[in-house]
This record gives structure tokens, C-alpha cells and sequence, in this order.
């Protein structure tokens, strides 16, 4: 047993310090927000009223929640049979995955986007104009990484080999085994990297603005530039959604192995 | 020891039929990451009536563009360097003996949300509090007689965007750090000291060293993370801090591009930055890992 002991003087400074620089921003936007319109004086709940009677507020958060559950659900069906294929059968292309999934690091979203506006500039309308269809192609690129992370740390704490032949050794079907024994085993981590992609796709302006889209962080810009105490008061609600996102997050997390995965997600 | 894998030892040769099943992987990859990756790479090298040409390369040397990049790495290098030190105190101080287990819990959750607390409501969270009507700039004008944009202080200039980002580099910072702070292990400490190290060799000669890779990794890991950064400069500058993402998006935004093949060589220069970048970090991970929890 050893004796316990006091916090040192030095590190209650250093977390106060750091405490007050984060929520000072925080409290300072919520104050913000509740000036009058008219005088910048407090509280008034004008700017909420505003924000929550905006139809382009309700169509813009509708479009980016669409297009977060579009994302994924092209990331789940496009990454879970691959990474799992790669756990059973194919060990010796997992590097090269994980490879690929360090690539949108040197590719970033501004990168991305040149090339992606090049290459399907004159597709049909119906895939360039559309946000279900080019944005949700690029989305799903900025949330392989951490989808990626997240399944492959899920697939390494299961046995997929005794499983996968348990599964087939009751007379299960390809499609049975992978839907009914597989992703229930692997479900935390799905929903791990899902609510990383629901945070990337709801904060996600680089790619939405040059590719001139109308999504809930451009609505966010366009307020600010027209109303200030309106943008305030979004701040919030954009908070209180990554708030809620990565404490879902956390409470997943904490069903699952200790130590896998991470929780950066970016959106810059 | 090939029997007891089930596959081979089945009989069956599922291999084709696997590969098959990555496909759809490889083909969306080619598609939206390899594809539009490429034609950035290819097109940063063509001329603007064909054929091959470094002259989009070589102005990227010229002003505005050598401006654009040099703003760009500053800003990068500066919040970088900045964040990794402040965020490494805090983790510290967090990790440290001696601190309640809950606080350390709660600052790690609390980074989980921060550093994906960027793009357009970061940079309004700083309006509302250090701009030019914010409630913190007002509060020390009114009640503490200081006037920060009067003394040259201003949001809207590189400064102004350094300070912002530092908001999501810290608790990256602080969640990079924290499992390698955490493989520091006590007996290290007690056997230095026993031998009568100072707390100062300690950190020389084992706390340091072990930390290093991890430390440097984290620092190239931040630069990458301020360089590819648009909508936070965006939202709070209005393009008018020249960083290489700004400029690249300015020619998308409605204007005649006259040569397309210059914003894809601006791109080319950020990939090739993280590039390098790159080619430093993954070794150095592979060292830190050795030691981390």
C-alpha cells in the first residue's frame, strides 16, 4: 500500500490553466448568444428563436444528417466484409490496408477535392450534383481512416477463425455468418467508428464549400457572415452534437478491450 | 503449422473468391482516394495547352504562392510546437502521481470532444469570446481597463488563428501523449532515484529519451493536423491570412481558374509537405510503440 498523495502545486496549476482555456470559449459563446438583436445587451433568447424558426437551418441540419447516415452506411458495407475477409483469409494484405488508411493524411480534404472536382466534373447530375452522391463518395474517404482503425481493432479482439467455422459448422450461409454472428461480435466497434464518421460528416466544410454544397457548417458560415448572435447560438447546438456524438462514443468504449481505437476525428 | 489453419486445412482454395470480396474495397478506393489523388500528382506537372511542364511548380516559389506556403508552415510549426508543449504539461500534470484518477478520466473525455471542436463553430466560439465585441475582449475593456485590439491584438490575423487552433492541438496533443506519459513506469523513477538520480537526470537520461520518438511523432502529427486545416482560417479570416488551403479554395469559390493546373500544383505542395512529413512519422511511431501502454 502506498500512502496517498496530495495533488502537486505545479500540475493544479497546469489543470486550471488548461481547464479555463477551454471553457472560457465555451461559456463566453454561450453569454454571446443570448444578447438582444437590437441592443447586444443580455438575455434574450432572440437569437435561439431565430435559429430554431430558420427553414434553412432545419433543411441544411436534414441534408447533413442524411448524408452522415449515408456515409455510413456505404463505410459499413464497403469496410466490415473487406476487413473481415482480410482477418480470416487474406492476413498478408492488412498492412496494405492499413496503408491506404494512412494515405487521407497526405491527402487531405483540401487535396481531395481538387482532384475529386477534376475527375467527375461532367458526370451525370444526378452523382455531381447531388450531395447523396459527390459528397457522399468523398465522406466516405475522410472517415475510412478511423472506420478502418475502429473495425480492425474490433476484429482483432474476437476470434473470426472459431467463429467463422462454428458459424459454418451449424450449416450457416456466407451471408448468415457475417450478419448473425460477425457483426453482432464487432457491433461496438462499428458504432464506434459510425459516430467518428457522424462527427466528421456534420462538421465537414472544406469539401461541402468548393464543391459549393449546402450543408449545416455552410449554413453555419453563411449565418455568421449576416448574424452574429445567431452564430452563436449554432456554435452551441454544433457543440452540444459533437458533445453528444463523442460521449456515445465513450460509453461504447467502455463496453469494449481497453486501449483500441482512437477518438480524433478531423475536422478543420 | 499450416494444419491448423481451418482454411487450408479444409481442402477447399477459397483464395480467388476472397480476393473477390475485397474488391468493392479497392475499386471505391481507386475511385474517390487513388483517382483524385492522381490526377492532383499528374495534373501539378501539366501545362496549360498539354504536355509536361515544372513551370506550375516553380511558381509555386513565386509570390503570392511562396508567401502562401511559408504562412502556412509557420502557423503549422508555431501551434505545433506550441500545442505539444502545453498539451505534454497538461497530461502530465493530468497523469502525474498524486492527481485524482478522475480528473484524469474526465480532461481525456473532455480532449475527445475539443480536438474534434474545430472548423466553422470553433472559429465563432473565438469570435464570441477574444473579437472585436466578444464577451472576453469587452469584459476586460469594461471591468479591467484593457484594451487588447487597442495594444495591436487582433482575431483576424495570423496570430488570431494560431491562438484558435491551439484550442484543438492541445487535447490532441493531450490524447497522443497521454499513453506514452502513462508507459513511463514508476519503478524507473524509484530505481533512478534509489541510484540518487536528480529529478533532472531522470528526465535526461531515461524520461526524455523514452519519450522522444513519441514526442516527435506528436509534434509532425500536429503540424499535419494545423497544415491541411481550411474551414477554421476560412470561418475567421475571411481569406485574408494567405495560408496554402485558403488560396487553393479562393480559386474554386466562383472565380475563372485561367490555369487549373495551378491549384492542383498549390495542392501538390501540401501533399508533398505531408509527404515528408509522413515518411518521418511512421519510423518514428514504430519507436514510440515499443514503450507506450
Amino acid at each position: 500500500m502506498r500512502p496517498k498523495r496530495r495533488i502537486a502545486l505545479s500540475a493544479a496549476v497546469w489543470l486550471v490553466l488548461g481547464v479555463a482555456y477551454f471553457l472560457i470559449p465555451l461559456l463566453a459563446t454561450f453569454l454571446f448568444s443570448l444578447r438582444s438583436i437590437q441592443t447586444g445587451k443580455c438575455c434574450s433568447l432572440a437569437a435561439y428563436h431565430f435559429v430554431l424558426h430558420n427553414g434553412d437551418f432545419w433543411h441544411t441540419l436534414k441534408v447533413s444528417f442524411l448524408l452522415a447516415l449515408e456515409t455510413i452506411a456505404i463505410s459499413l458495407l464497403l469496410f466490415v466484409p473487406s476487413i473481415y475477409l482480410v482477418h480470416l483469409k487474406l492476413p498478408r494484405l492488412r498492412p496494405v490496408i492499413a496503408f491506404f488508411a494512412l494515405i487521407p493524411f497526405v491527402v487531405p480534404p483540401i487535396v481531395l477535392v481538387v482532384g475529386l472536382l477534376n475527375i467527375y466534373r461532367g458526370t451525370p447530375s444526378w452523382f455531381y450534383d447531388k450531395p447523396s452522391g459527390f459528397l457522399a463518395a468523398g465522406y466516405v474517404i475522410l472517415a475510412f481512416p478511423y472506420m478502418f482503425f475502429s473495425l480492425d481493432a474490433g476484429f482483432r479482439s474476437i476470434d473470426v477463425h472459431t467463429l467463422t467455422e462454428a458459424s459454418q459448422s451449424l450449416g450457416a450461409r456466407w451471408p448468415t455468418t457475417l450478419f448473425k454472428v460477425i457483426l453482432p461480435n464487432i457491433r461496438t466497434a462499428a458504432l464506434a467508428g459510425s459516430f467518428l464518421a457522424l462527427a466528421i460528416v456534420l462538421g465537414e466544410f472544406t469539401i461541402a464549400n468548393l464543391a459549393q454544397f449546402h450543408t449545416f457548417p455552410i449554413f453555419l458560415e453563411y449565418v455568421n457572415e449576416t448574424q452574429p448572435y445567431g452564430a452563436a447560438a449554432l456554435t452551441g447546438i454544433s457543440f452540444a452534437i459533437t458533445w453528444a456524438a463523442m460521449l456515445s462514443l465513450l460509453f461504447i468504449g467502455r463496453k469494449r478491450a481497453a486501449g483500441s481505437g482512437s477518438v480524433i476525428a478531423g475536422v478543420r | 503449422m499450416e494444419t491448423l489453419r481451418p482454411d487450408v486445412a479444409s481442402g477447399r482454395r477459397r483464395f480467388p473468391l476472397a480476393w473477390l470480396g475485397t474488391l468493392p474495397f479497392f475499386a471505391y478506393t481507386f475511385a474517390f482516394l487513388f483517382l483524385p489523388a492522381g490526377n492532383v500528382l499528374i495534373g501539378a506537372f501539366k501545362g496549360v495547352h498539354g504536355g509536361w511542364t515544372f513551370s506550375n511548380i516553380t511558381t509555386l516559389f513565386h509570390q503570392p504562392y511562396r508567401n502562401a506556403y511559408e504562412t502556412s508552415i509557420e502557423v503549422s510549426l508555431t501551434t505545433a510546437v506550441l500545442g505539444a508543449a502545453l498539451g505534454f504539461g497538461l497530461a502530465y500534470a493530468a497523469i502525474r502521481d498524486g492527481t485524482p484518477r478522475w480528473i484524469r478520466s474526465l480532461l481525456t473525455t473532455f480532449s475527445g470532444v475539443a480536438a474534434n471542436f474545430g472548423g466553422i463553430p470553433l472559429a465563432f466560439a473565438f469570435i464570441a469570446t477574444i473579437g472585436t465585441i466578444g464577451v472576453a475582449t469587452q469584459f476586460l475593456k469594461n471591468q479591467l481597463h484593457i484594451d487588447i485590439y487597442g495594444q495591436g491584438f487582433s482575431l483576424f490575423t495570423k496570430t488570431g488563428v494560431e491562438v484558435v487552433y491551439l484550442y484543438f492541438q492541445v487535447p490532441l496533443m493531450l490524447l497522443v501523449i497521454a499513453p506514452a506519459i502513462g508507459g513511463l513506469k514508476r519503478e524507473w523513477r524509484e530505481a533512478s532515484s534509489n541510484l540518487g538520480a536528480s529529478s533532472w537526470q531522470f528526465w535526461r537520461y531515461i524520461g526524455g529519451p523514452v519519450l522522444m520518438p513519441s514526442l516527435l511523432g506528436a509534434v509532425i502529427l500536429l503540424f499535419g493536423n494545423a497544415f491541411a486545416a481550411y474551414a477554421t482560417a476560412y470561418a475567421l479570416t475571411s481569406g485574408a491570412v494567405n495560408l496554402v488551403p485558403i488560396v487553393i479554395g479562393a480559386y474554386y469559390s466562383g472565380n475563372v481558374l485561367n490555369n487549373p493546373h495551378l491549384a492542383q500544383a498549390l495542392a501538390f505542395g501540401m501533399f508533398f509537405v505531408l509527404a515528408v512529413m509522413m515518411m518521418i512519422y511512421v519510423p518514428l511511431q514504430r519507436r514510440a510503440a515499443r514503450w507506450a501502454k
